[in-house]
C-alpha cells in the first residue's frame, strides 16, 4: 500500500516574480516575463539572440553580499525559492535524518565557470577563486539547501536537461514512498542567460529570433512559433508525506499522486517523433497515481514553443489519451515564463498544483494562430478548474532523451 | 615607503568584511582568524589574494599559515611592503 505524498509549501523566483504570489498573479493576468537583456555582452560577443526571461528580482536584493558572494547565481536561485517554500510550509519541525533534498539543475553553474576562466586567462591561476569548485558543480544548488535547512537525511541532484527537475520530484516521491524520510524538498534552478550558453543554444537553431518582439516570442503550439526562449530562476516544493503533514497541522495544497521517468535512446536532441518513451512516462506515472486516462483533466505540457518539439509531446499526448485528448484542458506556460531549463519541471509543477488548489488554470499567452497539426483544448484566458478528484500532470522532456512526468490530485 | 600598521589594519579590515560580512571594528589585531573570527582556510586564501592586490605586497602561500591572528598579517604585510 503506498503512501499519500502531499505538497505542503511552494516558492519560486522567476521571470514574472521574486515569489510565487507574484509570479501567479502575473502568470493569470497574461503578463509576459521576457524582455531585452540589456548587458554589454550582448553587443560585445554580437549574440544572435537578445532576449530572455530574465528574473524579476535581483537575488542580490534578497540574499546578503556573502551568500552572494559564495553561491553561483543557481544556487541563490534556488536558496531564494527553498527558503520561501519552507516558510510557507511553516518551517516545519523535522529531524534532520528524515529532511531530504532532491534539487536540479540543468547546466550548474555555469557563470562561476565562465568567469573563473575569463579570470585565469586575465589575471592567472593565483587569482582564480578558492570557491571556483563549490561554486560551479551540479550539487551546488542542492547542497546550499540542505545546508539551510540542516537536511541530514540525503541531498541529491538529478541531472536530466530541461527534465531535471520534475525528475527531481519524482525522485523525492520515491523517498518519500520508502519511508525513510517524511519531508523532501525537492526542486529546480537554472542561471545561465550568459553570452556562451545563449550563443550556444542559438548556435543549434534551438532559440526564438524574434529580437524585435521578446514578449511575443515565446509562443507554444502558434503557427508562428520559431524556437524557445531562454528564461532563468528557481522553484521549491515541500513534500512530505501525508500522515506527517496531519500530524504537524501542516496547509496542504495538492496531493503529490505520482512520478515516472523514461528514457528514449532515439536521439541526443531531438524527440523521439513517435513519442513512445513520453507516452510510456505518462502511463507510468497514472499507475502509480492509481489512475485512469480518463481521470486527466489537466495538462501543464512542457511546450517549449520549437517547431519540432511541439509536435512530438502532441503526439505522445495523442497516443496516451486519444479520443479523450480533446477534453483535457492544456496550458503551456513557458509562454510566459520562458523556459527555465533545469528549474522548468518545478516551476510547472508548482502552476499545476496551484491550477487544482486555487481553482484555476492559468493561460497560454501569444497563441494568435493555433497550429493546425496541434488540435488540442489550449487554455488561452484563466479557466475555471473545479470539481472533486481532478488530477493533472505536468509534463519536461530533455535533451538526451529525458522523459519525466508527475502527477497531481486535488486534496 | 612602508605602510603603517594602522593602515594596513584598516585596509584589511575592510577585506575581511567584504569577504566574510565581519564587522571592520572587530578585526582587531589580538583576533585569531579561526578561533575568534570564524574565518575558514578557502576565506583566507581569498583574504590573502586581495592584500597582496590592495597593498602590493606577495604573500608566499607557506607564509599563510604561520599568519595566525590580525595582527600576525598586519605585521607581515608591513614589513614586506
Amino acid at each position: 500500500m503506498s503512501k499519500k505524498i502531499v505538497v505542503t509549501g511552494i516558492g519560486a523566483t522567476t521571470p514574472l516574480g521574486g515569489d510565487v504570489k507574484t509570479t501567479w498573479q502575473r502568470l493569470l493576468a497574461g503578463e509576459s516575463g521576457i524582455s531585452t537583456i540589456e548587458k554589454e555582452w550582448i553587443a560585445q560577443y554580437e549574440v544572435p539572440v537578445t532576449f530572455a526571461g530574465q528574473a524579476a528580482v535581483a537575488s542580490a536584493d534578497v540574499l546578503t553580499p556573502q551568500e552572494i558572494k559564495r553561491l553561483d547565481p543557481s544556487s541563490q536561485f534556488a536558496l531564494i525559492s527553498a527558503r520561501e517554500a519552507w516558510a510557507d510550509a511553516g518551517s516545519p519541525e523535522v529531524a534532520p535524518e528524515r529532511l531530504a533534498v532532491e534539487f536540479s539543475t540543468g547546466i550548474g553553474g555555469v557563470w562561476t565557470l565562465l568567469d573563473a576562466f575569463d579570470t585565469l586567462k586575465e589575471r592567472g591561476p593565483r587569482r582564480v577563486l578558492p570557491m571556483t569548485v563549490p561554486m560551479l558543480m551540479p550539487n551546488g544548488p542542492a547542497a546550499a539547501v540542505g545546508m539551510d535547512i540542516a537536511a541530514r537525511g540525503g541531498v541529491r541532484t538529478a541531472v536530466s536537461a530541461c527534465a531535471s527537475s520534475t525528475e527531481a520530484i519524482a525522485n523525492a516521491y520515491n523517498r518519500l514512498q520508502t519511508g525513510e524520510v517524511d519531508i523532501v524538498v525537492a526542486g529546480g534552478c537554472e542561471a545561465a542567460i550568459h553570452a556562451l550558453p545563449v550563443s550556444a543554444f542559438a548556435a543549434m537553431h534551438a532559440l526564438s529570433k524574434r529580437n524585435d518582439e521578446p514578449a511575443r516570442a515565446s509562443r507554444p503550439y502558434d503557427s508562428n512559433r520559431d524556437g524557445f526562449v531562454m528564461g532563468e530562476g528557481g522553484a521549491a516544493l515541500i513534500l512530505e508525506t501525508e500522515e506527517h503533514a496531519l500530524a504537524r497541522g501542516a496547509k496542504i495544497y495538492a496531493e503529490l499522486a505520482g512520478g515516472a521517468v523514461t528514457s528514449d535512446a532515439y536521439h541526443i536532441t531531438a524527440p523521439d517523433p513517435e513519442g513512445s518513451g513520453a507516452a510510456r512516462a505518462v502511463l507510468a506515472t497514472l499507475k502509480q497515481a492509481g489512475a485512469k486516462i480518463e481521470d486527466v483533466k489537466h495538462i501543464n505540457a512542457h511546450a517549449t514553443s520549437t517547431p519540432v518539439g511541439d509536435i512530438a509531446e502532441y503526439n505522445a499526448l495523442k497516443r496516451v489519451f486519444g479520443d479523450l485528448l480533446p477534453g483535457i484542458a492544456v496550458t503551456a506556460t513557458k509562454s510566459s515564463t520562458g523556459h527555465l531549463l533545469g528549474g522548468a519541471g518545478a516551476i510547472e509543477a508548482i502552476f499545476t498544483v496551484l491550477a487544482l488548489h486555487e481553482g484555476v488554470i492559468p493561460p497560454t499567452i501569444n497563441l494568435d494562430d493555433q497550429d493546425p497539426e496541434i488540435p488540442l483544448d489550449v487554455v488561452v484566458s484563466p479557466r475555471e478548474f473545479k470539481g472533486d478528484n481532478l488530477l493533472a500532470i505536468s509534463n519536461s522532456f530533455g535533451f538526451g532523451g529525458h522523459n519525466a512526468v508527475v502527477a497531481f490530485r486535488k486534496y | 615607503m612602508a605602510l603603517s600598521q594602522t593602515e594596513v589594519l584598516a585596509g584589511l579590515a575592510e577585506i575581511v568584511n567584504e569577504e566574510t560580512g565581519i564587522a571592520t571594528d572587530a578585526v582587531a589585531l589580538e583576533k585569531h582568524f579561526t578561533n575568534d573570527l570564524d574565518i575558514d582556510s578557502i576565506s583566507m586564501m581569498t583574504i590573502v589574494v586581495n592584500c597582496e592586490d590592495k597593498f602590493g605586497v606577495k604573500i608566499p602561500d607557506e607564509e599563510v599559515k604561520n599568519l595566525e591572528t590580525v595582527g600576525d598579517a598586519v605585521n607581515f604585510i608591513v614589513s614586506a611592503s
